[in-house]
């Protein structure tokens, strides 16, 4: 063999061979090429979990799921449209030729190969007009998206909004991706980790202008998507939708609670508003319209709302008195009314007449010992200490607290106590005098409907509650731990019965001021009460539990602007108790009077002072006050 | 003369063997390349498969006819084969059709053909006249006219223009170098790759010199090669003999300013005459840093698909990287892609011995001929088909600058296995009739 033959033969066999050793370096110990090849060619694509359902307390489905049509267009099949063209394509999906342009300009930027939104939330007819010709229309498509579907549309206000996620959102948590939902108040907010499920994973192979290709995948990682878990309230729907039906044409709130579980049955604000309207694709025009409502339809009165609690303020303050032992149910003090003033003609009152009659120079005479059995030296420092320990006993009654409630915006009201008082009036120059408005439920004193509601079930309780909540069951695990703690007023349970004694009678007697509430056959303890709102008509408040023996319902009603207590709330709260405990009405006339009333005009009102729940102190307002006009 | 059934009898089995093996594969390949991982495989003759396949039976039966030729024939018409390629490949820079920038093209309806492949061909032939003719190649004008036989045609399609078809031509090196071109070519070409990388590379200024550190710019590069030469050549000058001292002196001298010259030669090019894209692919090449990220797209999705096809491949049709279109040009320049992510290190390997097989082969058919037209005619062919291997396999690796020439039987395209089964099959008909005629 020629030597230049093995030359070349050798030269051949070389670079073969060099080869060789190359294939051997890249595929098989060089893995990063395989890693490489995966990310190329797979795209990791978020399967949505089904959101956790809400039922009732009788497990009725609330809030479910239904399907929402977005337009959606994909750069890279749009046809180049010119000016005709535009206006033509923008008038078939409702939109201006700029809107338009400039959805386009945006879905463009950012990406010609994967779909854009363009239009979120199209209704059904439009969805249907617009789909008849679609195939006009290349680039373009519908994606179906799952919102929330209200459907007996009640408890707007406890439930909350579902909405599209902001830019914050998605900066603190990186689960939501631009157009996801999440949960925006109420107890979708307070719920959401609960709610919102567990994102599944799937990868799709991909070619290299990145449209899918394949399903299956190389990737391991892919996982189903688990759905979210699902609440169950403690709301009953037939009194929620009951309450709600009632509270029509009127401003005001209803908190009902079952006192010995301190679950919350029905929890009304009116005027309210229907959440499924909020989800659909009207969403934008109703939001405006409420939130351009000057009686606050969004805002949660029944959490959120504080009043003074005026002559229902008396039984708390015959209880610590009781309890203090500076009076005794039989103690009678003489409606001099020369500081304060009264009405009726009662002159010399024990307890449980004191409460029928709502007599004030009573309560004033009552918490006057209570405030002035303080420690220390003269009557300044014992005021201060007589009312700071008074304070306490009320504290332990819910007031001025949010009653551990977990509802975003749940307000605390205000109970005064020395230092509030140093600060408006300066130190050691106010005595009990000065802040006596207090004792009969004026002043600076704040609550809310539900710790008024809770106030009626501890009543019912003699001496003690549940923490009221919106939850029995979290995806089947039963009641989250911390709701529904027990919490004791101290207040021995003996002294609660002349004052049931009296709220009996406040409702059974033919002169009481509840005589509204009498139902055949139930035993209702309550208690009016009548707000001033000057320069507008006093709202109108009561509280009741029944029955009188193993209480099923405790609850609140304000009716805002209506007049007496006993005139609009306490005809209220008989329909629903009746309604509760008997599951049927059988005072027809009583509720079609409800029905009927339109209450919503605050006569007289003025046009430029907004409505305002209550006027703390002229000089300082009171902390932590909330009212429907400020909010 | 010999009885045209012994002719038959002595047509080599082994080199058909091989051609119809690179044949199926290559087609086989074809058919996952141009179909994808998708669906079912579409027989029809429109498609990329069905176009080449009709190709290889065409081709085929050309090659069959051709191996019934009396070997005479063609060596007598050696000058025309090459001057109808010449023709042809004047004709298509006049009426080519252009595709990718090149004239290079003649097409008819959906084919189309391209001369220069069948130049190969051509100048193949005439290289093996001249040198049966003029009994090797022992001096510089028999060189000389050799190297022009070749260079007129690569000079043609170097105008269409097709750099990677011209560098191919560089193959008919290893005929001249068997017929008597000096083994110094060889070696001189050696030294002017280590050169050029060398320049390449310290133009970038990224080289670390020994003693030195790293040094920017290419003037000290230069500095130092003429320092160590001047040293190389007085170590060299005490340890030759005095009655050779002053030849080798000279030669050393003179090699080193060639090679300095080269390099500045190289450094102005790569400055000056290359395209921003041209000399990209070479920084590239290099791992150098490059301005445009895309620059190294191409090879860095073509290591991808290769890389990803571990040990045995993802299987027929089954290759992501290479049937969804990340690597460019996958039914022709980088065929081999394909190929090597769905039959893994095993296809790979697998097929590189079976091409280096085919060319060793050929390369053992021409040492057993006596006729010396023969011999240079196997070399030629050799040589082409190494030449497609090196820069091809050693582009899609890596290790070669992007250059566009197909691999031969793999790529989509008929001139190439047409041009290429001719030249096969009269390259057997010669070797057949090995006993029969002595010229």
């Amino acid at each position: 063999m020629d030597v230049r033959f093995r030359t070349v033969a050798l030269l051949v066999m070389f670079f073969t061979l060099a080869f060789i050793l190359r294939l051997v370096s890249l595929q098989v110990i060089q893995t990063e090429w395989k890693e490489k090849a995966l990310t190329l060619t797979s795209d990791r694509q978020s399967i949505p979990p089904s959101r956790g359902l809400i039922f009732d307390r009788h497990g009725t489905l609330l809030v479910g799921s239904r399907a929402a049509h977005d337009l959606m267009v994909l750069p890279r099949e749009l046809p180049e449209l010119d000016s005709t063209s535009m206006v033509a394509t923008a008038a078939w999906m409702g939109m201006t030729a700029e809107e338009l342009e400039k959805a386009l300009d945006k879905a463009k930027r950012y990406s010609r190969y994967k779909t854009s939104t363009v239009r979120r939330g199209v209704d059904v007819e439009e969805h249907a007009r617009m789909a008849a010709s679609m195939h006009q229309h290349p680039g373009f498509s519908f994606r179906t998206r799952p919102v929330r579907n209200h459907i007996h549309g009640v408890a707007g206000h406890l439930i909350g909004e579902y909405a599209e996620a902001n830019a914050e959102d998605l900066e603190t948590d990186p689960f939501y991706r631009l157009g996801d939902n999440i949960g925006k108040s109420g107890l979708e907010q307070v719920y959401e980790l609960e709610l919102r499920g567990v994102k599944g994973r799937e990868s799709v192979m991909v070619d290299a202008r990145n449209r899918v290709r394949d399903t299956a995948t190389l990737l391991t990682d892919d996982r189903p998507a688990e759905a979210g878990l699902d609440l169950r309230l403690t709301l009953d729907l037939e009194l929620q939708a009951f309450a709600e039906q009632l509270m029509q044409n009127k401003k005001g709130s209803i908190v009902a609670i079952e006192p010995r579980s301190g679950e919350v049955l029905a929890m009304v604000s009116a005027p309210g508003f229907n959440p499924d309207i909020l989800v659909g694709p009207q969403r934008g025009a109703y939001y405006r319209e409420l939130s351009a409502d000057g009686d606050k339809p969004l805002f949660n009165r029944a959490i959120k709302a504080t009043y003074r609690p005026g002559s229902i303020w008396k039984m708390v303050q015959g209880l610590i008195a009781l309890d203090e032992s500076h009076i005794v149910p039989s103690s009678r003090f003489y409606c001099d009314r020369s500081i304060i003033g009264c009405h009726g003609p009662h002159r010399w009152d024990d307890l449980r007449q004191a409460v029928i009659h709502s007599c004030n120079p009573y309560f004033y005479k009552t918490m006057q010992k209570v405030v002035n059995a303080g420690e220390g030296e003269g009557r300044f420092e014992r005021a201060a200490n007589g009312l700071d320990a008074w304070k306490q006993r009320v504290s332990a009654f819910g007031f001025g607290s949010n009653l551990g409630g977990r509802l975003p915006g749940t307000s605390t009201g205000n109970i005064p106590d020395s230092q509030y008082y140093d600060r408006i009036y300066g130190t050691r120059s106010w005595d009990f005098g000065t802040i006596y408005s207090i004792a009969i439920g004026e002043g600076e004193l704040l609550t809310t409907p539900l710790q008024m509601a809770n106030l009626a079930a501890t009543l019912a309780n003699r001496g003690w509650y549940r923490q009221p909540h919106f939850i029995r069951d979290v995806g089947g695990e039963g009641k989250p731990p911390g709701l529904g703690v027990r919490m004791d007023t101290g207040v021995d349970s003996v002294h609660f019965e002349p004052i049931i004694r009296a709220m009996r009678q406040v409702v059974e007697d033919p002169s009481g001021t509840a005589r509204r509430a009498r139902i055949e056959g139930i035993a209702v303890c309550g208690k009016t009460g009548t707000v001033q709102d000057e320069p507008r008509k006093d709202h109108s408040v009561f509280i009741a539990f029944a029955p009188q023996d193993n209480p099923q319902i405790a609850l609140s009603v304000y009716v805002e602007n209506a007049g007496f207590g006993g005139q609009w709330a306490a005809p209220i709260a008989a329909l629903l108790i009746e309604q509760h405990l008997t599951g049927e009405v059988s005072n027809d006339r009583r509720l079609q009077r409800i029905l009927e009333a339109d209450l919503t005009d605050p006569y007289p009102e003025p046009e430029s002072e907004p409505v305002t729940a209550a006027s703390p102190a002229a000089t300082t307002p009171a902390e932590g006050t909330q009212s429907p006009a400020t909010e | 003369m010999t009885r045209n059934s012994d002719i038959q009898r002595n047509i080599d089995g082994l080199t058909i063997l091989l051609f119809l093996l690179l044949a199926s594969i290559g087609w086989f390949n074809l058919i996952s390349a141009a179909t994808g991982p998708d669906g079912d495989v579409e027989w029809a003759l429109g498609t990329l498969h069905g176009k080449q396949g009709l190709w290889l039976v065409v081709s085929l039966l050309l090659g069959f006819l051709v191996l019934q030729v009396e070997g005479t024939f063609f060596i007598r018409t050696a000058w025309l084969t090459y001057g109808i390629t010449l023709l042809l490949c004047a004709l298509v820079l006049v009426i080519g059709r252009k595709v990718g920038g090149a004239r290079s093209w003649f097409g008819f309806g959906g084919f189309g053909i391209q001369p220069s492949e069948f130049a190969k061909l051509g100048a193949t032939m005439a290289l093996a006249w001249f040198c049966s003719k003029e009994g090797g190649l022992k001096n510089l004008g028999q060189q000389l006219r050799a190297a022009f036989i070749v260079g007129v045609p690569a000079g043609l399609i170097l105008l269409q223009p097709d750099a990677g078809t011209v560098l191919v031509f560089l193959g008919f090196v290893f005929a001249m170098y068997r017929e008597g071109l000096s083994g110094a070519v060889l070696i001189v070409g050696f030294a002017a790759v280590v050169m050029a990388v060398l320049t390449i590379l310290s133009g970038a200024g990224n080289l670390t010199y020994p003693l030195v550190g790293e040094a920017n710019g290419i003037y000290r590069f230069w500095l130092l090669f003429v320092a160590m030469g001047a040293g190389t050549i007085a170590l060299v000058r005490n340890a030759t003999l005095p009655r050779y001292r002053s030849r080798v002196t000279t030669r050393a001298i003179v090699s080193a300013i060639a090679a300095l010259m080269f390099s500045v030669a190289m450094h102005l090019a790569l400055e000056e005459v290359l395209r921003p894209h041209q000399r990209e692919r070479i920084q590239v090449l290099f791992g150098l840093e490059v301005d445009n990220p895309d620059a190294d797209y191409n090879i860095r999705h073509a290591k991808t698909a290769i890389g990803s096809g571990g040990w045995t491949g993802m299987g027929w049709r089954q290759g992501p990287m290479t049937g969804y279109g990340f690597v460019p040009e996958q039914e022709t320049d980088f065929i081999f892609c394909t190929w090597s992510e769905e039959w893994g290190l095993l296809g790979s390997v697998t097929f590189l011995i079976l091409f280096a097989g085919f060319i060793l082969r050929i390369l053992f058919l021409a040492e057993r001929q006596r006729s010396a037209f023969t011999r240079v005619y196997a070399y030629g062919v050799g040589g082409i088909l190494f030449m497609h291997m090196l820069i091809n396999v050693g582009m899609v690796l890596g290790l070669a600058p992007v250059i566009g020439i197909p691999l031969p039987f793999m790529s989509y395209g008929g001139s190439s296995f047409m041009a290429f089964s001719l030249m096969i099959a009269i390259l057997l008909r010669l070797d057949a009739e090995r006993f029969s005629v002595l010229r």
